[in-house]
């Protein structure tokens, strides 16, 4: 059986936070029913696609997933576990905001299955959380990091941000400080990026971000400390304790399948992408409309078949069912899978296999890249042996050196 | 309509300062005389390019005839010229104007006279123009007509009292100036029977009919068939059409006679043989003498352009070459840069000419295009006593081979209210300024006169004078001639590869703070590379000021949410583009932009 992994979307949050681009915003319960609704009805119809599947990962991301109710989370976890075949050691991720986590929750979510537990805390500054436009304050976070430990998380992540402003390397180094202690087996450590639309992108004049010396300073800050707690870097903006790196995560960077659920969600499938449609009345209307499989069980032996032969052709085609839903859809090409492959893999520190290249495409990665890798080998951006991976300066400037394996 | 009684033509311009409202009056003319519907026109009917509509000014003298129906009963012929209005086409506002007998002033009601109204007064009281004045915009709330009349009667000397109070804008008091047309603008002399003399006051480029030549009949009659002679550049033709203006159209017609204005379309392919200012005369029969005033417009201010991709070299050659069938003071020589390939030399009547030729390449040419720093021409006397004219810095002959360097240098005239007389004159003197005079006006108000180097007012003289005094200072200005100057060549070099494209001449004293700022100005536009970059200014060698690009150290765009891949990959995508938009020096690239980042050096 082909190995999935699948993402749930909840587009809802509290309050919009300044640096935030993703398709979320408050929304009233009747609106949030609504959509659990749809997003029950999406997984039932879809999931007829991926009967050769078991899964290996499920994300539930957002927005602010913790949001959701116990009986939500049951009921979500429910339906999934139902319609797919879930793996005995699956990853289950869902991405919480301290305000919004209970105890309530914690234990639906542990009934669920869901066995790890990602908390955005972007900064320990109360200040720089203001700043952020987060709802939470630190002692927040550490009640509600508290409360998942007691309630028997033992895989959590943990997410900073920094070049965020006002920050200082002093306040930064005390948050990385601050989140050390409190041993989390994952910490996921970004830089602020001004995505146009957000708030800080319209007021970026009044604000003082760190100047791009800072901000390498508080990038390197980061490396330096996480490193000497002995976490590793995995990837370009995640560390994790041995044996806890995150498999969802690296499932995107392999080009593993994975399919997304709900608003907006992003799909890959058999080197086809697509993304849900990203509007609530037109995602409504793709779900309500799209005609409906029903299980193995309950169906007669031709429908089966005919359903059968349609799900078969579903990569290359994308089904009636799947247009109606999808936007965006993208069949690569082979040379986009390359450079998919590449830039992707090379996020991962363990880098690229040259097997793995020979095997996907069938020609060795030096007919392809040759030439570019000799040069970034000289210019001591990438290791190559066996592998293709990204030197410690090549980590620093991996955009410069992903950006010469496009065609 | 092809006798008309000389009686009842009037041939007149409208003149103005900028902004003063020109064409709107214009417009309301024609719109009065009943050419066109208010529904028809399209607001400012004769500027009719489009660069001129959005810019709200006049690049090339449009003329329209009119048929006013006057209170005397009478039919009266209006042949209205409209000329350009800035300081660049001198020449060409003075050509309009002798094609005129009378000329309309308009001042704005609140702003009152300011340089351009006093320079374009003289040049039409110049060429014995009966002038009167209108006064404009009444309508607004700080209008005060009383005072500008009595500043019109007492700075210009013309009277005023009855001058018509309007509003063009809102169609007030048209009537009146039309009155006024009929009333004090004279009649045109001249005799149909007399040899043929017509003056060129314009010529358009037609690709059906070829060159036409927009002219006034002085003496005698032109029509079609006629053999006729420029007497300046010496070529003939043989006349195919003639006729007069409708607006936007041409309608032609028998013949044209003696104080008639018109045009003419003969066999003629190149607009440069119907040279602004010359004499058309019949080769039969030709006249004495030519018309006066006759002059060769020469290029003031120079600078290279690039096709910013090389492959469209060869389209940036055929757009110039289609732009000068319409525009006879633009030159233009092939040239090569290391750094920007093929490009040409080009030659502008000033910088505003420069602006409008490269805004019609990119807009109405569709090409994207690599400017270099615009320069004058220096003479460069050298030891052997050989002189040259460098239009281009980088041909600058060794500096042992020279023995001194002259700069042209313009009479400047900037009327500026008295509070801001102060900065005014801080900016002429750090621009190297030779103060002449101050004039009082009025109270309020002084005309100062200084002596500058053309070269110091090419770049940005203008936003200065404009912000230093708050957008109240007009300026204008005349050529002067050439004066001895210690002149250098900056150099600027990037990673110790010289720059052709970017050196260019300056005075010695300036040298060391326009070199700090080029430095300062690259050093923001030319993105890190993996290896530090040294940005130096050099003059004869030496360095005298220097930047440095840091090595990249960072480039991490880490985020990639729930999946989404696509953005990333645009990412990438758009840094990619970015490679390809950069010029290669040596092993640095050089964004489009930095190039032409350095031609604006503003202060502060």
């Amino acid at each position: 059986m082909r190995e999935l992994s699948i993402y749930l979307h909840i587009p809802f949050c509290a309050r919009k936070c300044r640096y935030c681009d993703f398709l979320s915003y408050p929304a009233t319960v009747q609106e949030q029913e609504d959509y659990l609704t749809l997003l029950l009805k999406e997984i039932e119809k879809q999931s007829f696609f991926y009967e050769g599947y078991r899964v290996i990962s499920v994300f539930v991301g957002g927005g602010t997933p913790s949001l959701l109710e116990a009986d939500a989370i049951k009921k979500i976890f429910g339906k999934l576990n139902h319609d797919f075949i879930i793996e005995k050691d699956c990853e289950i991720t869902l991405e919480a905001n301290p305000d919004s986590l209970t105890l309530a929750k914690l234990e639906a979510c542990l009934w669920a299955g869901v066995n790890r537990l990602s908390i955005g805390l972007q900064s320990a500054d109360d200040e720089e959380l203001r700043q952020l436009g987060r709802i939470h304050d630190y002692r927040t976070f550490c009640r509600a990091y508290q409360m998942a430990r007691q309630a028997g998380f033992q895989n959590i992540n943990i997410d900073l941000m920094s070049a965020v402003p006002g920050q200082t390397p002093v306040s930064y180094r005390q948050t990385l400080e601050r989140v050390l202690a409190l041993e989390p087996e994952h910490i996921s450590a970004y830089s602020l990026i001004l995505e146009e639309g957000t708030w800080f992108y319209e007021h970026q004049k009044e604000l003082s971000f760190p100047t791009e010396d800072e901000d390498r300073e508080l990038y390197e800050l980061t490396g330096e400390m996480l490193a000497s707690f002995n976490y590793n870097r995995y990837e370009i903006s995640n560390y994790a304790k041995t044996g806890y790196e995150c498999r969802h995560n690296k499932v995107y960077w392999k080009r593993g399948d994975y399919v997304g659920f709900g608003l907006g969600a992003a799909s890959m499938v058999s080197d086809v992408r697509w993304s849900n449609k990203s509007s609530m009345r037109e995602y409504r209307e793709a779900v309500l409309s799209s005609p409906g499989f029903v299980r193995k069980t309950e169906v007669e032996p031709d429908m089966l078949k005919a359903a059968a032969s349609a799900s078969a052709e579903a990569p290359k085609t994308l089904s009636a069912h799947r247009a109606r839903l999808a936007e965006n859809v993208q069949y690569l090409s082979r040379q986009e899978q390359m450079e998919e492959f590449m830039f992707l893999g090379l996020r991962l520190t363990e880098g690229i296999r040259k097997q793995a290249f020979l095997d996907k495409f069938g020609i060795p990665i030096e007919t392809v890249y040759g030439e570019i890798l000799g040069r970034l080998q000289q210019d001591e951006l990438l290791l190559i042996d066996d592998s293709v991976r990204l030197t410690p300066y090549g980590f620093d400037i991996s955009n410069y050196v992903m950006s010469k394996f496009l065609f | 309509m092809a006798t008309v009684d000389q009686s009842r033509i009037r041939n007149f311009c409208i003149v103005a300062h900028i902004d003063h409202g020109k064409s709107t009056l214009a417009d309301r003319i024609i719109e009065k005389t009943g050419l066109l519907t208010s529904r028809e026109m399209q607001a400012q009917v004769l500027d009719n390019m489009e660069l001129e509509r959005e810019r709200g000014i006049t690049i090339k003298a449009q003329t329209v005839r009119i048929i006013y129906q006057a209170q005397d009963g009478q039919e009266y012929v209006f042949n209205l010229i409209d000329t350009p209005g800035h300081v660049d086409f001198n020449y060409e506002v003075s050509r309009s104007l002798a094609a005129c007998d009378g000329a309309i002033l308009v001042v704005d009601a609140a702003q009152g006279i300011e340089a351009q109204t006093l320079a374009n007064v003289y040049l039409a009281l110049d060429h014995d123009l009966d002038v009167f004045p209108v006064i404009n915009k009444i309508d607004l709330p700080s209008a005060d007509p009383e005072r500008v009349k009595n500043e019109i009667e007492d700075v210009i000397g013309i009277e005023a009292q009855d001058a018509p109070l309007i509003s063009a804008k809102n169609g007030i008091g048209i009537e009146d100036v039309l009155e006024a047309v009929v009333a004090k603008i004279p009649a045109p002399r001249g005799n149909a029977d007399n040899p043929l003399s017509a003056l060129i006051f314009d010529s358009v480029y037609d690709s059906y009919k070829g060159v036409i030549v927009f002219c006034r009949i002085m003496e005698g009659t032109v029509r079609k068939g006629m053999n006729i002679k420029m007497m300046a550049t010496g070529a003939t033709a043989e006349v195919v059409e003639v006729g007069y203006f409708g607006p936007g159209q041409f309608i032609p017609c028998e013949e044209l006679s003696a104080g008639m204005v018109g045009y003419l379309t003969a066999s003629i392919k190149n607009v440069k043989d119907t040279a602004v200012g010359d004499t058309i005369t019949d080769v039969s029969n030709p006249c004495a003498e030519p018309l006066p005033g006759y002059k060769k417009v020469n290029s003031m201010v120079y600078c290279g352009m690039y096709p910013a991709d090389g492959a469209k070299y060869p389209d940036l050659r055929d757009a110039l070459e289609k732009l000068k069938l319409n525009d006879a003071s633009l030159n233009y020589e092939p040239e090569t840069s290391i750094a920007l390939g093929f490009g040409f030399r080009c030659g502008f009547l000033g910088l505003l000419h420069l602006e409008i030729i490269q805004e019609r390449l990119e807009r109405e040419y569709n090409l994207d295009l690599v400017t270099t720093a615009p320069g004058v021409i220096y003479r460069v006397h050298k030891t052997n006593g050989e002189m040259i004219e460098l239009t281009n810095p980088s041909n600058l002959p060794d500096p042992s081979e020279i023995d001194y360097m002259e700069e042209p240098v313009v009479a400047a005239e900037i009327m500026v209210t008295s509070e801001f007389i102060g900065p005014i004159m801080q900016l002429c003197q750090e621009r190297r300024g030779r103060y002449v005079s101050t004039e009082y006006i009025e109270a309020s108000r002084a005309l100062l006169k200084y002596d500058l180097p053309l070269n110091e007012i090419i770049y940005d003289f203008f936003d200065a004078l404009k912000s230093r005094s708050r957008g109240y200072a007009s300026f204008d200005y005349e050529m002067k001639g050439y004066e001895e100057s210690k002149l250098v060549k900056l150099d600027i070099l990037i990673n110790r590869e010289e720059v052709d494209a970017l050196s260019f001449i300056v005075h010695a004293d300036s040298a060391y703070e326009r070199g700090r700022r080029m430095c300062e100005k690259l050093k923001d536009e030319i993105p890190r590379h993996l290896f530090e970059i040294p940005i130096q200014a050099a003059v004869g060698g030496k360095i005298i000021a220097r930047e440095t690009v840091k090595a990249m150290r960072k480039d991490v765009l880490a985020k990639c949410y729930g999946g989404d891949i696509t953005r990333k990959k645009k990412l990438l995508e758009k840094q990619k583009e970015g490679k390809k938009r950069m010029r290669q020096v040596g092993n640095v690239e050089i964004p489009q932009s930095a190039f032409m980042s350095v031609l604006k050096l503003d202060d502060n």
